[in-house]
């Protein structure tokens, strides 16, 4: 599963090129090892202070341009930044024994198999006073009920971009992507979870159902979309062509959506009823970072206030961090869908790790694409 | 003499050493490691338990997954036949019309490979988009009022494909040309062939190696692609290395990859080798 797609938040289109180069190693995963020297063992060994180095293992463009350079400033802590291009590529990494990594990024889901399997450590709470910034509502999430090993880097939804001069102001459900009028002007994301999640959510069920027969519906319902799409994309590829006009309406994150709304005004941003998901990607310390003390100065510094507000004005993200949200960019905020009413923010769902039942879902998946 | 004969096989083993290494550590070990992995069982949660599972190749034989690979060979032989009708004249001209350009040309066949690959495959999306440079000059022509759809079709992939393999069919047709005695073809207009029966006669069996070699340097990458069925195709165009590629990422089920993975081994070395057999394995000394 791709959260960020293979990533261009601002059209970069070059660094679309590296990121897409991260995505077509996905094979040569046992080989890859990060620049930065390794040491065994846990986090935490004690013994002498830590070099004043960093490696952080990031999706691409996904950190504000003052983002390094301020804590680099702070702390002296020089940081090296890798990306990964999704979650599966993260977490092959560090199952084949990938060390060196301080800090990494995975995403909701990703974080409670990582737990599962042993690859990251508890974070140390006592280091990471700005703690206290963390609204409420991206605390204790199911993945990690007490957050020992995870706090919020960035979160936002997934729901629907789509030109409003066009087709007009949507009603809030999902039938829209299932509507014959616009037919090959349509894309949904090439994302297993987030795709079958939508026809789930369209039949009223729960995205990370695992009932059998629901399931099939869903692939019945995805069936009848697929000849009506122009195809499956990552969402960073969806924003542009909603933007230029080659589709009208495209399932797309919500970061892609307020960025092509800023720079275009016929754009709607639509979180379809009755559900839709929510995501949030967290700061995690993997077993055997080699500096474990600035990976936890690291996270506390990205929740301070003015450094959480600057990277959601780069990101076109929510913030998590509430202290942060004086300082978000008023015309980012009064995009329609960024800042969210109890009512609307009460029907997202979380997509959680459905375990043997991923299989599951690669397998309809295929089979809807090539129907 | 027999010393001197040992010398020789000597220096040649020295030689040999570095490839050796070099292909047991990077291909022969990985190799073997994919055909462990594909009897091993995978975690729920990724990585691979090693054993004996058979269970992966069974799998294999779900009908979805046998349309798959029937599809993937499809577009590979395609792929194949549409290089060769476009590569083959193309080769010729080179070598028997080009003169003195005749190097400049054939760099000019190469120039695709200073750029990478996804690039080159991202600029086709650029270009064949609802209002790329295609449909621009389609509706200033007159063809059509509103854009085509150009891009995201099985079309545009095959059309993709094409055009990234086209290179590896025309460079060992050019060199196979290259060597053609042209007084062969002297000699059969004055035995009185048409300039038809030359061609088909003489010009054609002789650049047999050419063609073998063409049509196996494009198949075998064709039938592997991933990446341009996901960039020009819309992800709709699901083909064997797109489906490897889930089960090593967001399926997390390395074992099936990997049976995925070897049974597109086996399938394209037999393919390969009904080729081979079939226009003849002396056809190939010329190489």
């Amino acid at each position: 599963m791709q959260r960020r797609g293979t990533s261009i938040s601002r059209g970069k289109f070059l660094k679309m090129m590296g990121a897409a180069g991260v995505a077509g190693s996905t094979l040569s995963v046992l080989s890859c090892q990060p620049n930065t020297s390794a040491t065994g063992g846990g986090g935490g060994s004690g013994g002498g202070p830590e070099e004043k180095e960093l490696a952080l293992y990031n999706w691409s463009d996904y950190v504000a341009g003052s983002t390094i350079p301020g804590f680099q400033k702070e702390t002296g802590i020089k940081v090296t930044q890798d990306f990964f291009a999704s979650n599966e590529d993260l977490l092959g990494k560090l199952q084949a024994g990938a060390t060196g990594y301080d800090v990494i990024v995975p995403s909701d889901y990703m974080v409670a198999i990582m737990v599962k399997s042993d690859v990251i450590q508890k974070l140390d709470k006592s280091k990471i006073p700005n703690i206290k910034n963390v609204g409420e509502n991206y605390m204790g999430l199911s993945y990690d009920p007490n957050n020992e090993y995870s706090l919020p880097y960035q979160w936002g939804t997934t729901g629907i971009l789509y030109n409003k001069k066009e087709v007009g102001k949507l009603d809030s459900s999902w039938d829209a992507m299932w509507d014959k009028q616009f037919e090959g002007k349509m894309a949904m994301l090439a994302d297993s979870r987030e795709t079958i999640g939508a026809a789930l959510y369209k039949l009223g069920y729960s995205v990370n159902s695992k009932n059998q027969d629901q399931l099939q519906e869903a692939e019945a319902e995805l069936k009848k979309q697929q000849p009506l799409l122009r195809g499956y994309f990552a969402s960073t590829e969806v924003r542009p062509l909603v933007m230029n006009g080659d589709i009208l309406l495209g399932h797309v994150y919500s970061g892609d959506a307020f960025l092509a709304m800023s720079e275009n005004e016929d754009l709607d941003y639509l979180i379809p009823n009755p559900r839709a998901t929510r995501w949030t990607d967290n700061m995690s310390i993997p077993n055997g970072a080699p500096h474990p003390d600035n990976a936890n100065k690291f996270i506390n510094y990205i929740l301070d206030a003015k450094v959480g507000a600057a990277l959601s004005n780069y990101t076109y993200y929510n913030t998590p961090n509430e202290a942060s949200l004086p300082d978000i960019d008023p015309a980012l905020k009064d995009l329609p869908g960024y800042t969210l009413a109890s009512d609307i923010f009460e029907r997202l769902e979380v997509i959680e790790d459905v375990g043997k039942t991923t299989r599951e879902y690669e397998r309809i998946f295929t089979e809807v694409k090539s129907a | 003499m027999g010393e001197k004969g040992r010398g020789w096989n000597l220096g040649l083993a020295g030689l040999l050493t570095p490839v050796t290494i070099w292909l047991g550590l990077f291909f022969l070990i990985p190799l073997l490691l994919i055909l462990a992995y594909s009897f091993g069982t995978s975690g729920v949660y990724g990585g691979i338990t090693l054993g004996f599972n058979p269970g992966n190749y069974l799998k294999v034989f779900d009908p979805l997954y046998l349309q798959i690979i029937g599809r993937t060979f499809f577009i590979a032989a395609l792929t194949t036949l549409l290089c060769l009708a476009l590569g083959y004249p193309l080769a010729y001209f080179i070598v028997f019309k080009g003169y003195r350009r005749r190097n400049l040309l054939i760099l000019l066949v190469m120039v695709p490979f200073w750029t990478s690959l996804l690039i080159r495959a991202y600029s086709w999306v650029v270009i064949l988009s609802g209002n790329g440079i295609a449909n621009k000059f389609l509706q200033f022509i007159g063809v059509t009022d509103e854009p085509l759809t150009l891009i995201f079709t099985p079309e545009a992939v095959l059309m993709g494909m094409v055009y990234s393999y086209l290179p590896f069919m025309i460079l060992p047709l050019y060199a196979s040309l290259e060597k053609f005695d042209t007084r062969l073809k002297e000699a059969a207009k004055d035995l009185g062939a048409s300039r038809w029966q030359t061609f088909w006669r003489v010009t054609f069996p002789l650049s047999m190696p050419g063609v073998i070699a063409g049509s196996i340097l494009v198949f075998i990458p064709s039938a592997g692609e991933f990446v341009i069925p996901q960039l020009l195709g819309g992800s709709r165009t699901v083909m064997t290395g797109t489906l490897i590629q889930t089960q090593f990422g967001a399926a997390r089920d390395w074992a099936f990859g990997s049976a995925l993975s070897v049974m597109l081994a086996v399938l394209l070395l037999a393919a390969i080798l009904f080729y081979v057999r079939r226009v003849g394995t002396d056809k190939l000394e010329g190489m």
